[in-house]
């Protein structure tokens, strides 16, 4: 910040100072939330964040909505990477009720939620490259988020909002097509990847740009309880898959690459490495798949496992099982369970306490977005406003994740 | 640096503050613990400063409301050690009637928007904070509408009874 510029506050009759509304819709800020910022020239004296303005009270409605009618609402956080909110999900009821997962369940969600923070970062990255003005490489790496999609498609039958997986596995096994689509994603993507990396990572624009601006002191980031790339991107090498392993992240071998200056070029950087590990973990996956018990897609756990529907016309007992979870009739236990998974922007976190009904007493999510979001304001002091822009790019803000 | 195990800190944090610390569980194999708002921020400040704890990570900051409870509202703070590798969970039950509790934001910046949406939605004051102001819902509200009473549906409504939906 130059602190030679004359600062004015709002009543000063010989103030300078524009108002900039920079939002509620505005191309650059990615979703819905709004900016008030107080500019002297270019530069921005201060700022008030406003937000809400797609809150759904989603923690009112899962207290009125059993186990598996939540899960399409975790799809509506972070919708770029909706599939690990929905594991997330599954994970945290299964830990509520003590369910141990196959191996071959595990690893498939790996792969899908692997995917799913690729298809995560390629947004953040190549919008980064698209605000400081290089549209090629969005259009570029763009396209793999489609084939992402497909694959998505291919497993669970929808794009966006996946509402992929059952509490208890997944509704069906992946298919020859899924598996094909993967291995073809696995050969092409890598390629992309490294041409964009030629063209941005020593990019003098770009770097010009991008290197030096918003730094973030480890201190400052973990004070305002940032985590995820972010929070990596200071130098602290926090990550939920490697410090509390769920979903059988043990097994794999992987790195957590972090930054050192906390800027966005650094940023940029370890959501790009992190995109080159999850390919390196979806291989893994895949050859770890080999050597399991093809079929197995599901714990077996009937009380909780929606039957499949042949299943319910044909079968005694899939049918009692079938309509004693539809109707709630089974007990799940009296208990409080956080439990926490890496996603795309950082910790998201399930704080869930049953009281013995079907329905939640209470859930709360710990949304990375919402919680990364609140330096913004404090950030931006003293910043250009074509700098706060992609500050807010690379802090990958998703509104859906934001306002819950 | 080596982890520390929950009867290690239950051990700490017993010689520290005595019986203030209540109604230690450990449920799924995280530690929690009740205590009262008076030593609230004597308790986050030993376990943020302290070094045998060092629960530098202020991981969320939310309330629960008990309606047939004497003190009806529980703010929980979840905390985490990352140099430590441990968790912890505190809660602290306040009267609903009279919700006020002193602000976190003394010891972390990012309790400022957490307490603000627990204010938002439970009408918890945190004493001290610097704007407290909502922060989801509009301005006009008037309610806190995670609070129980509260419904989800238009209670008029037929085709929307709770028990359709489990609840």
């Amino acid at each position: 910040m130059n602190h030679n510029q004359p600062v004015y506050t709002d009543n000063d009759p010989q103030s300078e100072l524009v108002t900039l509304n920079l939002g509620p819709t505005h191309p650059a800020t990615h979703g819905v939330f709004q900016n008030v910022l107080q500019l002297d020239g270019e530069r921005i004296v201060s700022g008030v964040s406003t937000i809400g303005y797609i809150h759904r009270a989603f923690e009112k409605i899962a207290e009125h909505r059993p186990f598996y009618q939540i899960t399409p609402l975790t799809d509506r956080l972070n919708y770029c990477s909706s599939p690990i909110n929905n594991m997330g999900w599954h994970m945290t009821v299964e830990k509520l009720l003590n369910i141990t997962m196959p191996k071959r369940v595990d690893y498939l969600r790996v792969i899908i939620m692997e995917l799913a923070r690729i298809s995560d970062h390629i947004i953040c990255n190549t919008i980064i490259g698209q605000d400081t003005g290089a549209t090629t490489t969005f259009l570029y790496l763009f396209q793999f988020r489609e084939h992402i999609y497909e694959i998505y498609e291919e497993i669970c039958g929808a794009r966006l909002t996946t509402n992929i997986g059952r509490i208890g596995g997944f509704e069906r096994d992946f298919n020859e097509i899924a598996f094909a689509k993967i291995n073809k994603f696995l050969k092409e993507f890598p390629v992309a990847l490294k041409e964009f990396e030629n063209l941005l990572n020593r990019n003098r624009i770009f770097i010009d740009r991008t290197a030096g601006v918003a730094c973030v002191t480890p201190e400052q980031a973990l004070s305002y309880s940032w985590s995820g790339p972010l929070l990596r991107a200071t130098g602290v090498d926090y990550d939920v898959r490697v410090s509390e392993p769920y979903s059988s992240y043990g097994d794999f071998d992987f790195e957590v690459p972090v930054g050192t200056s906390g800027d966005i070029y650094d940023r940029y950087l370890v959501r790009n490495e992190e995109m080159w590990q999850s390919v390196s973990l979806i291989q893994q996956a895949m050859d770890k798949l080999k050597h399991e018990p093809a079929g197995i897609f599901h714990a077996d756990v009937p009380e909780f496992y929606l039957p499949a529907k042949e299943q319910v016309y044909n079968n005694m007992e899939a049918l009692i099982y079938h309509f004693k979870i539809v109707m709630g009739e089974i007990d799940a236990p009296k208990a409080e369970v956080y439990h926490a998974v890496e996603g795309g922007n950082g910790e998201l976190g399930f704080y869930l306490i049953n009281d013995g009904g079907r329905t939640p007493y209470r859930l709360h999510f710990r949304r990375p977005s919402f919680i990364n979001y609140q330096m913004f304001a404090h950030m931006s002091e003293g910043m250009l406003l074509s700098d706060a822009i992609i500050n807010m790019s690379s802090m990958n803000i998703i509104a859906g994740e934001l306002d819950a | 640096m080596a982890a520390i195990t929950n009867q290690e800190l239950i051990t700490i944090l017993g010689d520290k503050f005595g019986d203030k610390i209540v109604n230690v569980s450990e449920p799924y194999g995280l530690l929690t613990f009740e205590t009262s708002k008076d030593v609230i921020i004597s308790v986050l400040t030993f376990l943020k400063e302290s070094r045998n704890t060092d629960f530098n990570f202020l991981t969320d900051i939310t309330a629960v409301h008990y309606p047939e409870k004497k003190h009806g509202i529980a703010v929980v703070y979840h905390l985490h050690s990352m140099v430590k590798r441990v968790r912890v969970r505190i809660k602290v039950f306040i009267d609903e009637h009279h919700p006020h509790i002193p602000t976190a934001t003394v010891l972390w910046n990012g309790a400022n928007w957490m307490e603000r949406e627990t204010y938002d939605l439970f009408g918890v004051k945190f004493d001290g904070h610097p704007d407290l102001r909502r922060i989801l819902n509009m301005d006009e509200l008037g309610v806190h509408p995670m609070l129980k009473q509260y419904p989800l549906e238009d209670p008029n409504r037929v085709d929307k009874k709770d028990e359709y939906f489990g609840r």
